[in-house]
């Protein structure tokens, strides 16, 4: 992968209260510094609610707009219609939602935004459930993971949702994954995603070392392993058509990945080689649609 | 200018002539042909206006707390559903002190599945910070949405305002408009104080602990004990300027009289005709028309029953348990003082049935005849 030169502005503030090792505290840090002092963030009910700090402190050095829950593609829609009318072309609008408030409960207004071609970002924040109250399942939960309304009794039933399908089918100019541990690519995207418009969406995978049960130190770590295993494949969509894959070419088997993980833990055998198959049906899948 | 237009041409009108620069709105049944009609005029290309077309009320909602914290001007409309779905943003846009104006078309809320007029839709929103006018013609609901924005940028406070299903919205009445220029005298551009501009970032809505939140909310009944005032002036400048004004009520009628009929919205209108009649035949009653609902007119209303007898409130809205909202007020804001009559609490019209002037007339009646109200909820055509 080329090697990118990494802004030294710091638009996250000292003294936030991310949890130690918090996968989209290194997210948020280096998506701040692709986006620049000139953006305005919008943030639905999240971690991201939280980690700031309370009133009357804040850690983002850049504009932020704390919004309603559901509410991501529709307040940043309206921002963005504001600075149109005052006419500033400049500034650029950020949506930085998590799993819950994009897969699940924000996903009628973000299918609103990006069936209008709302000109912003939309980044999903995705630690695969709902973290900010403790861990409960979310359609963006893994299948047969364990959280707390998916006991390892009855762990997760259903396979995660498809959002990346789901936002190409809207034919939305740019969407693309993203992780902590291949930072150069996260900040490249953001850069090509930075100079197109309309709605333009990254799904970013981040660690969440309570809520995965993992080690503080592993978020880099499991994180990469994501998209070694293929769990997790770095790719990205244009026009709802053009796929591009950022190939990994050291590939692990799915063990390596759920193996370091506590909400994994209670898997049978039987269990891993049926995530194995599962992903590697997606990446069948990912292929074909990338090979078209 | 004078034409004859709909109530809900007339709020299209309104909103026009505000020069708002963003509408976001979801139709709903009986609002739909505001919708209809700003889609017409912004498309024609004579104001910069911004149409967000949005998925649902909730996203209408959201999308003008969004723009008006960027320091825009915004409007919406809706009605009964639409309402209720948006009630989550409706605290929202309040708590956050966004001037948003927005129009509601009193419709009962199902099931059973009913488009007609019944004011339990905005009357469940009453406990969202947002300030309250009602509308009994369609004149006065142009011209209430123009005061509407002078009210909400002057005291930090969303304003609904709110017009009878069909009765107003699709019936058309002569409507004097006033012209762009004159309207921008009485209402110039609106500046925020505090719109977000990156060269000096500022956070938004941020989590606020125990030790302020009640500071945040104190500032808002504060704000709210301030619109009577605020609202007096707005009206007596409209009135210099255009030459019609409407008070947060009007006492009309007799000077004196025992039995006084509070009512809101169009049956006012209908009840203005009955207490004239009435009074020919010498039954001492007046009317007392209840325009602005929130903050609620207590010091008015007090100044205008001294001397009656009796209180009749017709309530084309219920909150089941207590009976019609706008008698509960009445009844809670009159606690305090010392003379405190009787108030007779009906019910009538809901879901759009029409109170008839016989409706009224029994209304009074039974006010007239009986030295207190039998029930606590009186329910006028009610079939037996």
């Amino acid at each position: 992968m080329k090697k990118m030169e990494i802004p030294l502005s710091e638009n996250l503030g000292h003294g936030h209260l991310a949890c130690a090792g918090c996968g989209a505290a290194i997210s948020m840090r280096l998506t701040l510094k692709a986006l620049g002092e000139r953006t305005i963030l919008v943030i639905p009910a999240s971690c991201w609610s939280i980690i700031p700090g309370f009133w009357p402190y804040s850690s983002y050095r850049v504009t932020a707009i704390h919004a309603g829950f559901v509410t991501g593609g529709a307040t940043a829609s309206g921002v963005r219609a504001a600075l149109d009318v005052r006419g500033d072309r400049e500034t650029l609008v950020a949506v930085w939602a998590g799993d819950g408030g994009t897969f699940d409960i924000g996903i009628q207004a973000l299918s609103g935004a990006a069936e209008r071609n709302e000109d912003f970002i939309y980044i999903c924040n995705d630690n695969e459930g709902y973290m900010n109250t403790g861990t409960q399942r979310s359609s963006a939960t893994p299948q047969l993971a364990w959280t707390t309304t998916t006991p390892v009794m009855q762990p997760k039933e259903n396979p995660k949702k498809d959002i990346m399908a789901i936002m190409a089918d809207h034919q939305i100019p740019y969407a693309a994954t993203a992780t902590v541990a291949y930072p150069e690519d996260l900040l490249r995207k953001l850069e090509k995603a930075k100079k197109i418009q309309g709605t333009r969406f990254i799904h970013l995978l981040s660690p969440c070392p309570p809520g995965w049960k993992i080690s503080s130190e592993l978020s880099v770590k499991i994180s990469r392993l994501a998209v070694r295993s293929r769990v997790f494949p770095l790719y990205e969509i244009e026009n709802g058509r053009t796929y591009t894959l950022q190939e990994e070419s050291h590939v692990v088997p799915v063990k390596e990945y759920l193996k370091l993980q506590g909400r994994f833990s209670h898997l049978r055998e039987v269990d891993i080689e049926e995530t194995q198959r599962r992903v590697d049906d997606s990446w069948e899948r990912l292929l074909r649609k990338a090979r078209c | 200018m004078k034409k004859v237009i709909t109530g809900n041409q007339a709020v299209a009108y309104g909103a026009i002539l505000s020069r708002v620069d963003v509408v976001s709105a979801y139709p709903i049944t009986p609002q739909t042909t505001i919708v209809e009609e700003l889609s017409e005029l912004i498309a024609s290309g004579r104001l910069r206006t911004k149409f967000l077309k949005v998925e649902s009320e909730h996203s209408a909602m959201a999308a003008l707390i969004g723009a008006s914290t960027g320091g825009v001007r915004c409007f919406t409309a809706t009605s009964s559903h639409g309402l209720a779905y948006m009630h989550e943003m409706l605290h929202w846009a309040s708590g956050a002190r966004l001037p948003i104006v927005m129009v509601n078309v009193n419709r009962a809320i199902g099931p059973p599945w009913n488009i007609w007029s019944d004011q339990s839709d905005s009357l469940s929103q009453r406990d969202t910070g947002w300030i309250q006018l009602y509308c009994e013609n369609n004149q006065e609901v142009l011209d209430t949405i123009l005061q509407a924005f002078r009210i909400a940028e002057w005291g930090k406070l969303p304003v609904m305002v709110v017009l009878d299903a069909f009765v107003l919205s699709h019936t058309s009445e002569a409507v004097e408009i006033p012209t762009l220029e004159e309207v921008d005298q009485f209402l110039p551009p609106y500046l925020q104080e505090y719109a977000i501009d990156t060269r000096e970032p500022m956070a938004f809505s941020v989590i606020a602990t125990p030790e302020y939140f009640l500071e945040f909310r104190y500032k808002i009944q504060r704000a709210m004990e301030e619109v009577p005032q605020i609202a007096k002036k707005v009206n007596e400048e409209f009135k210099s300027r255009f030459g019609r004004g409407y008070g947060a009520i009007e006492r009309y009628g007799k000077e004196e009289a025992e039995v006084l009929l509070m009512t809101s919205g169009t049956v006012t209108s209908t009840s203005r005709i009955v207490i004239q009649k009435l009074a020919e035949k010498g039954v001492s009653v007046a009317g007392i028309k209840i325009k602005r609902f929130r903050p609620f007119p207590s010091e008015e209303i007090y100044e205008a029953i001294q001397g009656a007898k009796k209180l009749a409130v017709i309530d084309r809205n219920l909150s089941a348990g207590v009976g019609g909202i706008f008698a509960q007020e009445l009844r809670a804001s009159l606690y305090s003082k010392e003379e405190r009559p009787p108030v007779f609490g009906f019910i009538s019209g809901l879901g759009g049935r029409d109170i008839t002037p016989e409706l009224i007339e029994e209304a009074i009646h039974y006010t007239w005849e009986h030295p207190r109200p039998e029930e606590e909820v009186l329910w006028l055509g009610l079939k037996k």
